[in-house]
């Protein structure tokens, strides 16, 4: 029974995990070909094909789309820690409003997200609620241009990743003794002052999970940058996408996936001492 | 000589419960006063009203005959140590202890030296740079009381402080308590559920039930003299022997088969009196405050022998018999006890 229940998530790891990226790794290496698939396997004569990898660091397109892509998911982890920290940390002291707070934070689920993304297109488009209600009131005459910007990218990475970031802030700060704020303001602390140098460190370890669980994959996010971001944000997500099924590169596409997960390594061995730690 | 601390007709609601009613009460600079009662009783939430966590419905808090009405709690020249102690599991025990220093934006040099005199005071050297999680529940209770004290309050609110000590400890760290509290010349506010805690460590004790206080003195005269049934059975648990108060002030008692007769007549409303357990002998001869009874059970206590005597009417009665009086009667004997007319102590309702 014991190995069987060990034999389970070996499996999982086997075929779900270590097959997919042994492979991902074995494209990165091989050479483009026209055919199906369109490529060459190193074993079918021309041996390792190094100038996938090495086309990475070379061209700056493919280098400023990872840089690129690494800047938009700080952003993305800064600004949902900016508004999940008091979210979470509020929620946790609704007292009897607590669930339905959290029921809240967890309804987006329910909807499907590409229906969401479609939800921001209607209400950011030209044509749109929010250019309409500002012609409306005579505040512009020409539609502000919204959708297909930077902004609307990083409202919905915002949107999508916010409940991410809420989760583990919460789970943390209901945590918290009440006591020690209380001990702080017995001891002259005002209340910033306690927040500041009792609450807030508490929290670290929290907060630094939250940043890394939207960070890590919002790096590789490809839909909302396609949807509602502007045409020349080739972040990585996309280029895969454009590389793999545009220009028919496997290879290419296959080593900056891995360049992607190599970058990300250090933010997740970093997230999972923090797990150990909280 | 005014009162450092002044409570006057303070009230406090939780909804429909009062957990306090009209609690009026003071305390004199220098002073340890206990709170005792059970849970529920209100002591905590009193303490809690003079840290200025609470806020009262009606009456006055005043330090020094200053109104602290609507002064948040980190304005208070009050100072508190948690029952849970509230040390911050971040920072080390200097830190911990340094923090309200910091607060006043004292100068580093002195901050430094009124925690290394805090430090020694609590016999807590060698551990300044430790975190609160590796050290021993006696140090983490001089850790909070350090952190308190290094303010040099003018009052100290101690919330269960011997509480979360193991038995053994709890009688030493008592001691240095009431040593520290002479030493710092700050009042002390203690409260506890422990009565013996209370009756050894303060100079007043104040026992509350339902919000109210319903006695306030020295231990000694709360013990001997407890003013209702709620003390008397709350505090070292003394007989209470009800019946009907007869035409000349005295107590006639059915259920221990005699008639109870104190110092002075009874008060009119007076329907019980108490009877200590040790103030209880045993007789040779009849007479006037004494009654027959068998024992039931007794119980060795090392210096003393517990008795449960069955009485004539009914009744039992704990006694204490005193080893040095010698053996103790055995199981099923006739006993006569005796008492004196001091330690009839009227109740009342």
């Amino acid at each position: 029974m014991k190995a069987l229940l060990r034999l389970v998530p070996g499996l999982w790891l086997t075929l779900l995990v270590a097959a997919p990226l042994a492979l991902v790794a074995v494209l990165a290496l091989s050479w483009q070909a026209d055919g199906v698939p369109p490529y060459e396997p190193p074993w079918a004569g021309q041996g390792l094909n190094p100038d996938n990898l090495r086309l990475l660091l070379e061209d700056p397109h493919y280098r400023d789309s990872l840089l690129q892509s690494l800047v938009v998911a700080a952003l993305t982890g800064g600004l949902c820690l900016l508004l999940a920290a008091p979210m979470g940390i509020g929620i946790a002291r609704a007292g009897r409003w607590r669930n339905v707070l959290l029921a809240a934070v967890l309804l987006p689920f329910w909807t499907g997200f590409l229906i969401r993304i479609g939800a921001w297109i209607g209400l950011l488009r030209d044509e749109g609620w929010i250019n309409a209600v500002l012609r409306a009131l005579g505040l512009t005459q020409d539609p502000i241009p919204l959708l297909y910007t930077d902004g609307a990218m990083l409202l919905g990475m915002v949107h999508a990743y916010l409940p991410f970031a809420v989760l583990p802030i919460f789970a943390a700060a209901t945590r918290l003794d009440p006591a020690l704020e209380e001990a702080a303001a017995d001891l002259g602390a005002t209340p910033g002052h306690s927040f500041l140098t009792v609450t807030l460190p508490q929290l670290l370890p929290a907060l630094a999970a939250a940043f890394l669980l939207v960070f890590i994959p919002a790096a590789g996010e490809y839909v909302i940058p396609e949807l509602l971001g502007p045409p020349d944000a080739t972040l990585v997500g996309r280029v895969v996408f454009q590389e793999f099924f545009q220009n028919r590169d496997w290879p290419v596409a296959s080593a900056l996936a891995l360049a992607l997960l190599a970058l990300l390594t250090g933010p997740i061995l970093l997230y999972q001492r923090l797990g150990r730690a909280g | 000589m005014t009162a450092r601390l002044s409570l006057r007709g303070v009230t406090r609601r939780f909804g429909p419960v009062a957990a306090l009613d009209g609690v009026t009460l003071h305390v004199a600079p220098g002073e340890f006063l206990a709170l005792l009662g059970g849970s529920g009783s209100g002591k905590s939430t009193l303490l809690r009203v003079i840290a200025g966590f609470e806020a009262p419905d009606s009456g006055t808090v005043q330090l020094d005959g200053a109104d602290l009405f609507g002064v948040p709690p980190h304005r208070r020249p009050v100072n508190m140590m948690f029952q849970s102690y509230a040390l911050f599991p971040h920072m080390s025990v200097a830190a911990n202890i340094a923090y309200g220093l910091k607060r006043e934006g004292l100068p580093r040099a002195e901050i430094t030296a009124r925690v290394a005199q805090a430090i020694a005071m609590l016999r807590l050297e060698g551990m300044e740079t430790r975190k609160p999680h590796a050290l021993s529940g006696g140090q983490r209770q001089r850790v909070a009381l350090a952190r308190a004290l290094v303010k040099r309050p003018r009052l100290l609110l101690l919330d269960e402080p011997l509480g979360a000590l193991d038995a053994n400890l709890r009688e030493r760290t008592g001691f240095e308590l009431r040593a520290i509290q002479r030493e710092s010349g700050a009042a002390f506010v203690m409260v506890t559920h422990d009565q013996a805690e209370a009756l050894a460590l303060a100079d007043r004790v104040a026992v509350m039930d339902r919000g109210r206080i319903v006695q306030a003195g020295p231990p000694r005269e709360v013990y001997d003299r407890p003013s209702t049934r709620f003390i008397a059975t709350f505090l070292g648990a003394a007989n209470v022997l009800e019946g009907t108060r007869t035409e000349d002030g005295a107590l006639d008692c059915p259920g221990a088969g005699c008639t109870l007769r104190a110092e002075a007549p009874l008060p009119e409303e007076a329907a019980a009196v108490a009877l200590r357990p040790e103030r209880i002998r045993l007789a040779p001869e009849p007479g006037e405050n004494t009654a027959v009874g068998t024992v039931e059970e007794s119980a060795f206590r090392g210096d003393s022998s517990l008795l449960l005597v069955r009485m004539q009417g009914g009744a039992t009665l704990r006694v204490s018999h005193a080893e040095e009086d010698g053996a103790p009667p055995p199981r099923g004997a006739t006993v006569r006890l005796a008492w004196d007319r001091d330690d009839v102590v009227p109740l009342l309702p």
